[in-house]
């Protein structure tokens, strides 16, 4: 028995039969799926502000989700309390879906030990207090120290420790240990009565000694990653500081390399999650085998990535983390998958199946979103606009999944003129069409770069941590949503 | 807990022990070497069921419940929650709260709320309206909203499906100054999402309503016809080509302009100078003719609250009067920033009313939509919009936009996949009128807002 199980069930009193006999007891009604999701759960989160540790919280979460599936039909139920009789009352309950019948058979539990694609770390502990609290203030120092015009200095730090269990009626049985830190510096500049505030952060699945390590590779060799958030926090605010209006209308944008790569999340990737392609609803729907990007955009969703935010050793339905090749030289290669929706489709599961929590039925969602390296060289993609936007970081966006209508939203431009990036502008939404827009990428870098490990995706209400990345990449035309 | 006991039902049943639960923890939290602490609780239970394409899809049964507290020593702050309610995990969660405060600093504007301003025997608002359903009636008025949609046109080709939620729950507040409140509320809603068109041409579009009382909710058949006409309105859009043009924000989006003037005078912006709003209080952010009042208070209302999160007493508040600024939006915390007196916002606002006093000299029926249409004449009417492209330190906004062009007060075509953009202060400020065509679905209640002229860009 590992320490999940003894965690999860062992000192709740659950064993292997009560499981095999939950499953069984909602197969008494034509269920041709069952699954439970065990979960606990510790967070804490620490911040710093005017100089002082102002909040430090810790958060607990433990309990159980059931789910039944008839055909087309979900039934599900939870409790935070894991005990036997709550787990039967839960099935009781997700059962009453599906009608009166026999269900499918369910199977001896097969335990798999899928390859970790993170540590089994334990964040909370892994400084004591009083580093924590040593760190936000390094953080805040070294903000500080950089420019005088730093007016105010916000610095958070978190770090999750989750353990889940998962056993269905398939015979899947899979335990996991998924611990995640995030570290953010957020200042404001202030300069002649004019003010901006920007933000600079990261975060991995592993313990908090992630921030006191160096990037390998890049600009930021040799210096620990906590000190480049402060950095990073601090110039984009002074660029912003003396932007000018954003352009309106229709121009070439340049997106830089790593965060932009939101593009992909919002253009493609909810558009290819096979929840809204079984049901028709996306503008991606039955197009499998088409060419729906330019042939240069080979676009891939990875859960295997080590120790990235948006990996999973297995997903929330025990299925392992896999490299799925969404799109392939600008052909449509599949969709992103769980095992209801594959089922349903007739197609394997890919290891997408994810949940916020014991309290949320799972769907397809991803884990790591990113454009493979192209040919062009980031300097060469900038030569060829003659008047356009480089954006290469953006706060967020969002998509219309069945119009294909997607928007996002610069954090840091600048205008191309002539071949060359020159004045800095105001963050502005850009909009365009999914298929549209991924069909007008002329141009992709030779230098894929994945994001810090900031990603939050949000759909039906749900929450989960996700990665993005692209290489530097070329739209011939998208709508800057400027002033001027 | 007067009002708890008109009712037998087993939630309502758990409210007297939940009190008395969370008054241990704060007696545990004092022997911990606490000098002040407070703790919510809340517990809510309910049943969503959805339902496509006529058939049943999903059927959720809801049961949640949190537990969350913040000590106080010596000036230092700690906070836990925990969403496992066995008494070991309490007595954790206390202990965790007792230990970070350990280690944050001493920051002289935290602690509780002054005890003259809480709320100890906070009103009845009538916000607890239970309905009992069973599973299969729960999926029946989904079906039926649904239906009636699909029914409505052959041009609508897919559902996203109808919902229909039914929760409720309460919520218990006390704290180390002899405060102990809780009440019970409910909350239905029921929603209805399809799609019309095909191929390179495909739009979706929804419809809803939510009330504290089933009973008042809108028929499902009303709603599945509104989404119907809603999604069909949108079919074959066009691009409109960069221009400035005047803006009218259909009154059922409207309220995202008035969340931006929230963030904009909410205490936490305020005191870290990361608004557009500093020191605006008495001056004139809107023209005269524009008034937003705030009323808690008001029975079965959405946002009413008889206190805020800090047991706080809620209380009438003009927000603008004439146009000028009358109240920032403030917790007990960054009152202290600011050297003020909280004004009960501690998790929010509760119920504005925004009034055009233009109206009352034109006649209600002279500002519903089509007057509205009439007065923007020729410009944009935005139905949706898309993004975060909202900047409240500088006012800078630049959201994606779809609506319809309106040409001499008449709808001419639906516009999508183009972007509105201008500054907050200058929007205010460029307000021509609000219409009487009341949108009531949330804790804001306004008409459309005309805007006298914003950049698009397109194609």
């Amino acid at each position: 028995m590992n320490n999940v199980e003894q965690a999860l069930l062992a000192d709740s009193h659950i064993d292997d039969a009560i499981l095999s006999k939950t499953l069984n007891s909602m197969m008494g009604r034509q269920v041709n799926f069952a699954d439970l999701y065990f979960q606990s759960s510790q967070h804490e989160s620490w911040m710093l502000e005017d100089g002082i540790v102002k909040e430090g919280s810790y958060n607990m979460e433990r309990g159980v989700g059931v789910r039944a599936i008839s055909g087309e039909k979900t039934g599900f139920a939870y409790s935070d309390d894991i005990s036997p009789f709550a787990l039967q009352q839960a099935a009781d309950a997700a059962k009453g879906i599906a009608d009166s019948g026999k269900g499918a058979q369910v199977k001896a539990f097969k335990r798999q030990s899928p390859i970790k694609i993170y540590q089994t770390v334990e964040p909370l502990g892994s400084l004591t207090q009083e580093q924590k609290i040593d760190l936000l203030h390094q953080v805040e120092a070294h903000a500080r120290q950089i420019d005088s015009r730093v007016s105010q200095v916000i610095v958070s730090l978190s770090g999750v420790y989750e353990k889940i269990l998962v056993a269905a009626s398939d015979g899947t049985y899979g335990t996991d240990i998924r611990p995640l830190v995030r570290l953010n510096c957020s200042v404001l500049v202030e300069e002649n009565g004019k003010r901006e505030r920007a933000s600079g952060g990261g975060g991995a699945r592993t313990d908090y000694s992630y921030f006191f390590e160096s990037e390998s590779n890049g600009s930021g060799q040799g210096k620990a990653r906590y000190l480049t958030y402060a950095e990073e926090a601090v110039r984009q605010a002074l660029v912003n500081l003396v932007a000018i209006d954003a352009p309106a209308g229709t121009f070439p944008v340049v997106l830089g390399a790593g965060w932009p790569g939101v593009l992909l999340h919002e253009a493609v990737g909810h558009g290819l999650e096979g929840d809204f392609n079984r049901k028709g609803s996306s503008a991606f729907s039955g197009k499998i085998g088409q060419q729906v990007t330019s042939t240069l955009c080979t676009i891939v969703d990875d859960g295997t990535l080590e120790n990235r935010r948006g990996s999973v050793s297995i997903d929330d339905e025990g299925t392992p983390g896999q490299y799925n090749t969404l799109i392939e030289k600008g052909i449509l290669k599949g969709y992103m998958q769980d095992k209801h929706n594959a089922e349903l489709m007739g197609v394997k599961p890919t290891g997408n199946g994810r949940r916020e929590s014991y309290a949320h039925l799972p769907m397809p969602r991803m884990t790591n979103t990113y454009m493979l390296a192209g040919e062009s060289s980031p300097e060469d993609i900038i030569k060829s606009v003659k008047k356009g936007i480089y954006a290469p970081n953006f706060a967020g966006g969002q998509v219309d999944i069945t119009s294909g209508k997607f928007v996002f939203t610069s954090s840091e431009a600048y205008l191309i003129e002539d071949g060359e990036i020159t004045t800095p502008i105001k963050g502005a939404t850009l909009i365009g069409s999914g298929p549209e827009a991924m069909k007008k990428v002329s141009m992709v870098g030779n230098d894929l770069k994945l994001d810090a490990g900031v990603g939050v995706c949000g759909k039906d209400g749900q929450s989960v941590p996700v990665g993005v990345g692209q290489p530097t990449l070329k739209i011939d035309e998208m709508t800057i949503g400027g002033t001027q | 807990m007067s009002q708890a006991k008109q009712f037998s039902d087993p939630l309502i049943e758990q409210l007297d022990q939940v009190e008395a639960r969370v008054a241990q923890v704060l007696e545990l939290a004092k022997s911990l070497g606490a000098d002040g602490a407070e703790v919510a609780m809340s517990r809510q239970q309910g049943l969503s069921v959805g339902t496509r394409l006529g058939e049943v899809e999903n059927v959720e049964f809801t049961n949640d419940g949190a537990l969350g507290i913040t000590v106080y020593q010596q000036g230092r702050k700690g906070s836990a929650s925990t969403a496992d309610l066995s008494e070991k995990a309490l007595a954790q969660a206390v202990e965790a709260a007792v230990n970070i405060a350990k280690y944050t600093s001493v920051d002289d504007c935290s602690g509780l709320a002054d005890k003259a301003l809480l709320a100890m025997q906070p009103i009845d608002l009538d916000l607890y309206h239970p309905k009992e359903l069973s599973t299969e009636q729960a999926i029946e008025i989904a079906k039926e909203c649904e239906q009636s949609a699909l029914d409505s046109d052959t041009r609508i080709t897919n559902s996203d499906g109808a919902s229909l939620d039914c929760f409720s729950g309460f919520k218990v507040y006390g704290n180390s100054n002899g405060q102990l409140v809780g009440y019970p509320s409910s909350r239905h809603s029921l929603s209805c999402v399809v799609i019309a068109g095909s191929d390179d041409d495909m739009q979706r579009d929804y419809a809803y309503d939510v009330n504290r009382d089933f009973a008042l909710l809108d028929s499902g058949i009303s709603i599945g016809e509104k989404a119907a006409s809603e999604v069909l309105s949108r079919l074959n859009p066009q691009k409109l080509s960069t221009r400035k043009v005047p803006v009218l924000f259909r009154a059922d989006i409207a309220n995202t302009i008035w969340g931006h003037l929230i963030a904009a005078i909410s205490g936490g912006n305020l005191y870290r100078k990361s608004s557009f709003l500093l020191d605006a209080i008495g001056k004139d952010i809107f023209p005269d003719f524009l008034t937003i009042q705030e009323r808690p208070h008001i029975k079965k209302a959405l946002a009413s609250s008889a206190f805020d999160s800090e047991g706080v007493l809620t209380q009438d508040r003009d927000i603008i009067l004439d146009g000028a600024l009358q109240t920032y939006l403030l917790t007990s915390y960054s009152a202290r920033k600011l050297g003020l007196t909280t004004t009960g916002h501690a998790g929010g606002i509760h119920n504005w009313l925004v009034k055009d006093k233009n109206i009352q000299t034109k006649g209600s029926v002279n500002a519903d939509f089509d007057a509205m249409l009439k007065t923007l004449g020729t410009g944009l009417l935005v139905t949706e919009l898309m993004g975060q492209g909202v900047n409240v330190v500088n006012g800078d906004y630049s959201r994606g936009a779809a609506g319809f062009w309106v040409e001499n007060g008449e709808l001419a075509y639906p516009v999508s996949e183009i972007t509105i953009a201008g500054n907050l202060t200058q929007m205010f400020n460029g307000i021509i009128a609000v219409g009487s065509d009341i949108d009531k679905h949330g804790s804001i209640a306004t008409g459309s807002i005309l805007i006298d002229e914003m950049q698009i860009a397109g194609q």
